[in-house]
């Protein structure tokens, strides 16, 4: 029982931790009030006026469609050699110790603990030594190479707390490897899995240093935001794409998060 | 007795196996775990080994070469005639640049993280709970370059900061600010004090759950127990919660440095023309064709980040990740 339940926080620190959570969403709010203003030319404060006629020239605008499908299929790809990558390493790692097991967890961890400019160059210069062109595949092999560690997180965590015992009833009821493997372990790991997945897509539809190194002329939508950023051709539009990419990132982690919650609490009540 | 008895009359030691291909192959897992386990590690390791390590192995390698600045083409001998280079007033001013950002962004988010990581981890509750949390996962998982671009609208001449300055009549605060040597320019959008706000702001919620997870695991009677012996709430923070907490940060600031060593696009949209690590390598792997003094240049973090994993580790650092 824990005697300080009830007990209000001391106002300052009430006021510093607000303050802090406020610094983090304003910002992003505040794309929110861009996406609509007249204001074409200026990041002008307080806009102008309001305004929809954005969203349909975005709508009109080829190049946005066609940077939107581009990260879609790479996120998709990505996710999908990242999760059986991921899940299989997870395993192995979680269900038997072996000599390396410690190297394989900070070999799956290193391709984010190292900057991606790091990850970025050594696989641009990689490719030019094996005289590689730049395709999908190539901005493909980088974006799963990180993703892995997201699924595996997720996988190792599950993993943890799915009781071996369970594997070894199943095997004593008759069911043979992949029996178990269908009917106890994936069912399992399902949700973690999903909740990996989802977070894997995320990253990968939102990465942009590696993508620089390992994109040709192809323009994925972070690829695409950074031109309008350097060199600004229209604002208005820019906003528009902004604010809608902060929405197709926010889904998929508010819905991983709810699928990883319940397990989560308990493993958290456990301590 | 009783043993031998029962072992007098046996059942079959050993089931039938089972039958048609996929029986077999599940028979053989079950006797060779380490098939299995070889089976399961070999796709990922292959991936990782091959394109990842094969490639920053490459890129090592390409450090000792040089480049022959006439032709501008690569010679392929073994030279440390690149890492020369990076001795040069130039490249060490712009190590010295980065280093000193990254040490500064790291506590500057420690200082700004501590308050949310107590607060979540002593006092929400429930909903509240779920609230930080989610509070804190959103802006992590929101869009680098949105939240960047945000930046870019906040800071601009025009933006609403300004704006905000003007209402609050302290405009001649931000003039006074941005007419500093080094930490001012023409704007907030062009000067090291906006790249400095945006990086805090981008590396900000690594840093709070590592700390927060640290703060989790002190037991609230600890701090109960400090005040009652008489310390006031100051030397309680010193001597009690702060020492649990730094393994926490300190984890913590391994990736608002590292992520601070290696970021070319922040300083590159937000900042001045006095460069950093990661525009260095940008710049000299791109424009320059100089691929080995970018390769030179990507050892520095790499270096810098195993000296720093090395003494977090040491005070215990992983085990609050």
């Amino acid at each position: 029982m824990r005697s300080d339940r009830g007990q209000s926080a001391p106002l300052g620190l009430k006021i510093a931790a607000a303050c802090g959570l406020l610094f983090l969403h304003l910002p992003i709010l505040l794309i929110f009030v861009y996406a609509f203003t007249t204001e074409e030319k200026s990041f002008v404060w307080p806009p102008p006026g309001l305004t929809t006629q954005w969203f349909a020239v975005t709508w009109n605008r080829p190049d946005v469609w066609e940077a939107l499908s581009l990260s879609i299929r790479v996120a998709a790809i990505s996710t999908a050699i990242a999760l059986v990558l991921g899940t299989l390493c997870a395993a192995a790692v979680s269900r038997t110790r072996f000599f390396g097991r410690e190297t394989i967890s900070l070999l799956v961890i290193l391709p984010i603990a190292l900057p991606g400019i790091i990850t970025g160059i050594a696989l641009r210069s990689a490719f030019a030594l094996a005289d590689i062109p730049f395709s999908f595949w190539t901005i493909v092999l980088g974006h799963a190479t990180f993703c892995v560690v997201v699924v595996y997180n997720n996988a190792v965590a599950r993993f943890r707390r799915t009781s071996g015992s369970m594997i070894e009833a199943s095997m004593d009821l008759g069911a043979d490897g992949f029996q178990t493997f269908r009917h106890v372990v994936l069912p399992n790991i399902a949700t973690a899995l999903l909740a990996g997945g989802m977070l894997a897509f995320a990253l990968s539809f939102d990465e942009v240093i590696v993508t620089t190194f390992t994109a040709g002329q192809q323009q994925t939508v972070p690829i695409w935001m950074l031109e309008e950023l350097i060199r600004p051709r229209q604002r208005p539009v820019t906003n528009v794409v902004a604010m809608v990419v902060v929405l197709v990132t926010l889904l998929p982690i508010l819905f991983a998060y709810y699928l990883t919650r319940d397990g989560d609490q308990i493993a958290g009540s456990g301590k | 007795m009783t043993i031998a008895a029962v072992q007098s009359k046996p059942a079959p030691a050993i089931l039938p196996g089972n039958g048609g291909m996929r029986g077999a192959l599940s028979d053989l897992f079950w006797r060779r775990p380490k098939l299995l386990l070889l089976l399961m590690l070999l796709p990922p390791l292959l991936w990782l080994g091959i394109v990842y390590i094969g490639s920053l192995f490459a890129l090592l390698l390409q450090s000792f070469f040089s480049i022959d600045e006439f032709s501008g083409l690569i010679n392929r001998e073994f030279t440390l005639k690149t890492y020369g280079d990076l001795l040069q007033a130039a490249n060490l001013d712009i190590i010295q640049r980065t280093v000193t950002m990254a040490a500064l962004v790291t506590l500057a988010s420690a200082v700004i993280a501590f308050p949310i990581a107590y607060y979540a981890a002593r006092y929400a509750r429930g909903r509240w709970k779920a609230l930080f949390y989610l509070g804190v996962m959103l802006p992590l998982w929101s869009s680098y370059l949105v939240k960047i671009y945000a930046w870019k609208l906040i800071l601009a001449k025009e933006g609403i900061l300004t704006w905000l300055f003007g209402k609050l009549g302290l405009l001649w605060l931000l003039e006074a600010w941005l007419s500093l040597p080094i930490v001012g320019g023409n704007s907030l959008s062009v000067s090291f004090t906006g790249t400095f706000i945006v990086f805090v702001y981008v590396w900000l919620p690594f840093m709070i759950l590592p700390v927060q997870a640290a703060l989790e695991r002190v037991p609230g009677n600890l701090v109960e127990a400090s005040s009652d012996l008489g310390a006031s709430p100051g030397q309680t923070f010193r001597n009690v919660l702060f020492p649990l907490a730094l393994p926490g940060i300190v984890a913590g600031s391994i990736f608002t440095f590292s992520l601070t060593l290696g970021d070319y696009i922040i300083p590159q949209i937000i900042g001045t023309s006095r460069l950093f690590i990661g525009q260095a390598v940008y710049s000299q792997q791109g424009t320059a064709g100089n691929i080995p003094l970018a390769a030179a240049f990507t050892v520095v973090p790499i270096v810098v980040m195993g000296f720093y994993l090395w003494g977090a580790k040491r005070m215990g650092a992983f085990d609050a990740l």
